[in-house]
């Protein structure tokens, strides 16, 4: 993985903070094309997801969401992994410009990963305080651990790499009081992914009401309905975020004051 | 231990240090009272004494609404249920083969022949084909496509071809009627039914609800005395209702409503060749797959046709078999709607097949052209008639006159005779019924009662003159005839009327009373913030209210001369209190103040419970609650770790917050950390999850386990895994004993010489030793040498009920002496800034520097020793006070202890370690809370709306993770013989209360300990820095005496502001009444909009009474645990009295 930027490196996310009426126009349009390059992200990341469902059918046999889910986890958990990748990592000329040494890399990395599996670890026992069996299903679990974390740390750590406080201070309202306290130090890239994260959330979480109901569907086993709700609150989120944001453009502000 | 105090005190000037500058705290009217302790004014000691007595009055204000808002609650539950929940008593009186029913003659003088009872038998055999859901159109020929209309073809038509070919073939032999079914169209209750002949409802009172067995008067039962074989084969709901009853049985499980055949290839195994053994007189196979199929199908399903011709053909096998001593019925139980439920009182649902087909002709005349309609429990009277046995002594039901038309001579008014007598049989078995009935209860109407008594006499009289005049003319007989039959269907009509009606009306308006009260709750605890609470137009106007309510209803009814329904008074009483409310609503709503300052619920928690509302809607998510609960519970602590993470206040530790001392990472997690509040979330949660570990399964659920912890040691096997779960059963006991001697060690100490205290110290090892002792008995009682027995079981008798004993004692205690301070008074040392930390135990940081005294009792010992110093000539007085920071929560958690121990005793032994879990995770969920609130030091204070839902919904979760389920058979009834071990005789009471306090011993304890969500974060002051501080008045102000400052005032800020206090007493009952309101008002609203669900009398129904009774026992364990903050109140105000009296003298 290469080097993973946070805010304040990546030019294209940052603006600079200049005298503020000269260059109003420059930071509208800014905002705009910063806003179609979201939109193409999150089309790409949809595009995505949608592949994870059609392209392994062609090399395996009977593939279908519900009944191998578990392969169909995998792939989607790829797919959308390596999207991010390519979204966030490739198209960066210049990203970290001080230290780009090799093991610099390689340590963050690795960190990275770490900082990946930690997630899914937490995110499994969380599931299972919320109710999910201790000693059945422990790959479906997992799994769903793991999809959850695709659609939520990945991109965190991809955008803000492996930097607990960025983190912190991305998802509270202040930005955490950690800087100036009346400022929102937030671009749009972490704005969509508060959006993104939190809808992915809220559908795992909505995904586990259907489970008690007796419908007798396939996709009201554990955890399914779960990976589902929270495939669909991701898209919904990639959907919603530069809406969200292009309608709020005047409102937000971003690192500019 | 002095010189512990001394060593921290040491450290109190650095202390000063590091916060210049002094803060004046608010005295109150603390100070003013110690002002006027020591100097004169004989006018301000006047004055405390008005607004004490002021503050008491409004304390009585605070408790009678919240008896009130009780009492609108438990009107509304009381007309709503009486609606909705139809009872009827269940007699125990039997007929006798040998004893008529009334005086008379019993046609043909039939006594003295062998196997007939009250009549001589036309059939010695039957079979009985019970179809569920045969409803009537399934069996209906088609009708010949002569009205021109195209023929219309449904899957269910015309299936049961061989009953229209007997029909057309065998006109006297065969009838088919549409059998009218009473509502609730169930299974169970039709069964019931078409058994005792009587108006099965959904709580048969008198019936033992651990078991469905019928103890009523039935068919089965005859036959079994009368010495018939009976053989069954099928549903094995039978096997509930008549256990033990057939000579030989073929059960197969009903419960999967998926499966069309088991059932049915089951029965079809066995049913030719037990026919044709020959070894049975009545033979009943009940098939399934038709209700299945319509379940799961529904009616117009192409599987509905097979299954139909699958039952054909069992029809036409058995007409072959048939002998001509032989009556086949076939008999639809039930019917089903379009979608293929059943349950309610729809047309569709009510009508049911029914099919008589004889060998031997037994109808006098071809059928008519339209099926007739036959209740159903007419089948009750005619079978047993038929087959020689006396009629169930229960039975409602009128007998099929028209079988009985065969005389033994061959006049020609002989049929209409043979007819009159059946009748005049029948009738006098019902009238017989009636009078054991009406003297038993009041269920009936009485005027109506008595004219059907006349009736009964006419036509009793107007038939024995029939039998004596030798002329007989057809005419007389006929009137008789009809005066019978009109007795008959009037008494059904009146049995109806009270057993199998919901009242809509009565439905409505008890749901209709349960939202404004609600609605009152919510405003109300708005209200309830400002000091100038309306309790005069909330309270005395309602009265007035009521009372004109009352009386206006009551002239009325003597008016009108009808009975006095108390019921319907109450709720008179109490729509008219809420009227003044309804009109003040109504004129806020015209004015149009906005709905946001009327919905103060914050979003997420509105969330919240709106989804735990719309889950009592849902028959699954009714059977899953145990489940949905933990969820929605770990979903709110999450949202509250979450939210303060958002505000940012997970961030503020480090930099915001005042290094405290070099060892302050010793000092245990401080107030605002971030990591504190997630980790008391996480261990909430895995609480919760590990509580969730004792379940016990639905039993709807097949493919879940129940956890085999809930069962009692005693019927364990394994003796080495016995004394484990013993060792841990006693642990547990120990842990919570221990750590509630912890808290209130920590918090104070344990050396006040009150009794209460002294009881905790002494009383309450007794008690968990009692416990233990018992446990150890009980599950051992069968190993024990039998010359112990006599022993053991006197001890199995004596310790819980000395436990008891011990608890109740413990709580008189703490009512009469609620104040548990140690007053320190004695010659202290020469005179230093001395002061005494109620402190203890070694210090091992200086976090307990935070723990001493309210600083304001000190100034009193300071403001006392100065006096006295100036009176006395020896050495000062040293005047200090523990534990008053805690005196409320002390008083509290000591309740709840007591409380609990009682209520433990009554559960399985494993049962402790989720009583333990209970109040470590009501500790964590407290913390938790305190941590969101500030602490507003003057008022008004308030416990946020996501505080009082959590409490609910754990006080749910552990009502599931005791073992409890919201239905009848998983009471657990072993609780009644806990220290009755021979049973209580004839008293009910007893029992009652012994399974109720196990059933709802969660709904009390969380309600008792409602208070301490508003106690608790005053407690938590005295944890870890305290961030808001008064800002600095003046500089005049720094003369308050430094080291002052820094003791929080933690309880006492409630009482320095009583009106404050008692608002937020009676926002925190509201609060909570509305939580627990509102789910009783969606109860109540999904069991009358779900009446005709399929599982209303398997889920919804006992759901309800289940949330009923529990919020009659929250509520009244709310109000008790209000009035006991308010005694505690109470009684340190008097204490304040005495000590300042003290000082005066």
């Amino acid at each position: 993985m290469k080097a993973i930027m946070t805010t304040h490196v990546h030019p294209s996310f940052t603006l600079v903070p200049s005298a503020p009426n000269s260059v109003d126009s420059h930071k509208n349009t800014m905002k705009d094309t910063d806003i179609k390059t979201l939109l193409y992200a999150h089309f790409l990341c949809i595009f995505s997801v949608i592949l994870s469902v059609l392209i392994p059918s062609f090399f395996v046999e009977d593939f279908s969401i519900l009944d191998t889910h578990l392969t169909w986890l995998c792939f989607c958990s790829l797919f959308v992994t390596s999207i991010n990748l390519v979204l966030y990592l490739v198209p960066k000329p210049n990203s970290s410009s001080k230290r780009s040494s090799l093991s610099h890399k390689v340590t963050r990395f690795l960190k990275c990963c770490v900082y990946f599996l930690v997630s899914c670890f937490s995110f499994h026992v969380i599931f299972v305080l919320y109710g999910a069996p201790l000693f059945e299903l422990v790959l479906e679990t997992f799994l769903f651990a793991v999809i959850l974390s695709t659609f939520t740390t990945v991109p965190c750590l991809c955008l803000l790499g492996p930097n607990l406080k960025a983190w912190l201070r991305v998802f509270s309202k202040n930005g955490g009081h950690l800087r100036n306290q009346k400022t929102r130090v937030t671009s749009i890239w972490e704005n969509s992914l508060q959006i993104t994260t939190i809808s992915s959330f809220v559908g795992a979480w909505f995904g586990a009401f259907p489970i008690p109901l007796d419908w007798e569907r396939p996709w009201q086993v554990w955890p399914i309905s779960c990976t589902v709700g929270a495939t669909f609150g991701y898209v919904a989120g990639l959907v919603i975020s530069p809406l969200w944001i292009y309608w709020n453009r005047k409102q937000l502000t971003y690192k500019n004051n | 231990m002095r010189y512990a105090l001394y060593k921290n005190l040491a450290v109190l000037p650095f202390l000063r240090n590091f916060h210049p500058g002094a803060r004046r705290w608010r005295w109150g009217s603390l100070r003013r009272s110690i002002r006027a302790g020591n100097s004169m004014v004989p006018g301000l000691t006047g004055r405390r004494s008005t607004s004490g007595r002021r503050s008491r009055m409004q304390k009585v204000l605070v408790l009678l609404f919240l008896v009130w808002v009780c009492l609108l609650f438990y009107a509304g539950i009381a007309l709503f249920t009486s609606g909705f929940l139809l009872t009827r008593l269940e007699l125990t009186n039997y007929s006798i083969c040998q004893e008529p029913p009334g005086p008379g003659f019993l046609p043909w003088g039939s006594q003295g022949k062998p196997g007939a009872c009250w009549m001589t038998s036309r059939f010695s055999r039957v079979v009985l084909v019970l179809i569920d859901a045969l409803r009537f159109d399934f069996a209906q020929p088609q009708q010949s496509h002569t009205s021109g209309d195209p023929p219309v073809s449904l899957p269910f038509m015309g299936k049961l071809g061989s009953l229209q070919r007997l029909l057309e073939i065998q006109p006297h032999h065969a009838r088919l009627y549409r059998s009218q079914v009473d509502p609730p169209t169930t299974t169970m209750q039709r069964l019931k039914a078409l058994t005792t002949g009587s108006l099965p409802t959904f709580i048969d009172a008198g019936s033992n609800f651990a078991s469905h067995a019928i103890l009523e008067d039935n068919l089965i039962k005859q036959l079994n005395s009368a010495g018939r074989r009976v053989v069954f084969m099928g549903d094995d709901t039978w096997k509930d209702l008549f256990p033990g009853a057939f000579s030989k049985a073929f059960f197969f499980s009903s419960f999967n409503v998926k499966d069309l055949h088991t059932v049915d290839n089951g029965i079809l195994e066995h049913l030719y060749p037990t026919m044709d053994s020959g070894e049975w007189d009545v033979l009943i196979a009940h098939f399934l797959g038709v209700d299945h199929c319509g379940h799961k199908h529904g009616p117009h399903h192409p599987e509905m046709a097979k299954k139909l011709s699958q039952m054909d053909q069992v029809i036409r096998g058995l007409v072959e078999r048939l002998e001509n001593d032989t009556l086949l019925v076939v008999a639809g139980d039930h019917g089903m709607t379009v979608n293929g439920d059943h349950g309610g009182d729809s047309d569709l649902e009510v009508s049911a097949a029914l099919f008589l087909y004889s060998s031997t002709p037994l109808f006098p005349s071809a059928p008519p052209k339209d099926p007739e309609t036959i209740p159903q429990v007419s089948l009750v009277p005619t079978l047993a008639l038929l087959l020689g046995l006396p009629i169930p002594f229960g039975n409602i039901g009128e007998v099929m006159a028209e079988l009985f038309s065969w005389g033994e001579d061959s006049r020609p008014d002989s049929s209409a005779l043979a007819q009159a007598s059946v009748l005049h049989l029948n009738a006098q078995q019902v009238s017989r019924f009636l009078h054991a009935y009406s003297a038993a209860t009041q269920d009936l109407q009485v005027k109506e009662l008595h004219r059907l008594q006349n009736l009964f006499s006419k036509a009793s009289a107007d038939y024995q003159r029939l039998l004596q005049s030798p002329h007989r003319a057809e005419a007389t007989l006929q009137t008789v005839i009809t005066e019978l039959q009109q007795f008959l269907r009037g008494a059904r009509a009146i049995c109806i009327e009270s057993w199998a009606r919901f009242s809509l009306v009565r439905m409505a308006g008890g749901a209709t009373l349960l939202a404004a009260a609600c609605l009152l709750c919510l405003l109300a605890s708005q209200w309830a913030t400002f000091l100038a609470f309306p309790f005069r137009p909330l309270l005395l106007i309602p009265v007035a209210w009521a009372l004109a309510g009352t009386i206006l209803y009551a002239g009325l009814l003597t008016a009108t001369r009808l009975k006095l329904d108390l019921v319907v008074l109450g709720a008179v009483a109490a729509g008219g209190s809420l009227l003044p409310f309804l009109w003040k609503v109504w004129g806020s709503w015209r004015s149009k103040k906005p709905l946001a300052t009327m919905l103060p619920i914050p979003g997420p928690v509105l969330l919240l419970l709106f989804i735990r509302l719309a889950t009592f809607f849902s028959d699954s998510f009714v059977v899953a609650e145990a489940r949905a609960t933990p969820f929605l519970l770990g979903s709110l602590i999450l949202l509250l770790v979450v939210q303060r993470h958002w505000e940012g206040e997970l961030l503020v530790p480090k930099l915001l917050t005042i290094p405290r001392l070099g060892s302050s990472t010793l000092t245990g997690p401080p107030r605002h950390s971030g990591a504190y509040a997630l980790r008391l979330g996480v261990g909430l949660l895995l609480c919760t999850r590990l509580a969730g570990l004792f379940h016990r399964c639905p039993e709807e659920t097949p493919a879940c386990h129940s956890s085999p912890w809930l069962s009692p040691l005693a019927s364990m096997v394994d003796g080495r895994a016995k004394n484990l779960w013993y060792g841990a059963c006693v642990g547990a006991l120990v842990a919570l004993l221990v750590a509630v001697r912890l808290w209130l060690r920590h918090y104070g100490n344990l050396k006040s010489p009150e009794p209460p205290v002294l009881f905790v110290r002494w009383g309450l090892p007794l008690m968990a030793l009692g416990t233990a002792a018992y446990w150890a008995l009980v599950s051992g009682a069968d190993e024990a040498p039998p010359r112990l027995r006599a022993l053991v079981a006197g001890a199995s008798v004596v310790l819980p009920r000395a436990v008891v004993g011990l608890a109740a004692t413990g709580l008189m205690l703490l009512l009469w002496k609620p104040v548990t301070v140690l007053v320190k008074a004695g010659t202290g040392a020469p005179r230093t800034r001395t002061v005494l930390t109620p402190f203890s135990g070694p210090p091992t940081s200086q976090a307990d520097l935070d723990y001493v005294v309210p600083q304001i009792y000190r100034h009193m010992q300071e403001e006392f020793r100065g006096r006295l110093e100036r009176t006395k000539s020896q050495g000062p007085l040293t005047v200090a006070a523990y534990r008053l920071g805690s005196v409320y929560s002390a008083a509290m958690v000591t309740a709840l202890t007591l409380l609990a121990f009682p209520l433990l005793l009554l559960h399985a032994e494993r049962i402790s370690l989720v009583f333990l879990l209970l109040f470590l995770q009501s500790f964590l969920l407290l913390h938790l809370l305190a941590a969101e609130i500030p602490i507003t030091a003057p008022g008004p204070f308030t416990v946020p709306w996501q505080a009082v839902s959590a409490w609910a919904l754990m006080a749910t979760q552990t009502f599931y993770s005791t073992g409890h389920q919201p239905v009848f058979p998983a009471i657990h009834w072993h609780a009644a013989f806990v220290g009755f071990p021979e049973g209580h005789g004839s008293s009910t009471w007893l029992p009652a209360l012994l399974v109720g306090a196990n059933t709802f011993a969660s709904h009390l304890l969380f309600a008792v300990g409602c208070p301490l969500l508003l106690l608790w974060p005053f407690l938590c002051e005295s944890q870890g820095p305290r961030k808001r501080r008064q800002p600095l008045r003046s500089e005049t102000e720094a003369r308050v005496r430094p080291e002052e400052e820094e003791e929080p005032l933690m309880e006492m800020r409630l009482r320095d502001a009583p009106h404050h206090f008692n608002a937020a007493l009676l926002q925190l009952g509201l609060k909570y009444l509305f939580v627990l309101g509102v789910q009783i008002l969606a109860c109540a609203l999904a069991a009358s909009i779900l009446r005709r669900h399929l599982m209303v009398w398997k889920v919804f129904a006992p759901k309800f009474i289940f949330e009923a009774i529990g919020f009659i026992v929250s509520s009244v364990g709310l109000l008790l645990g209000i009035a006991l903050v308010m005694r505690v109140d109470g009684a340190v105000s008097s204490w304040f009295e005495k000590l300042v009296l003290a000082q005066q003298r």
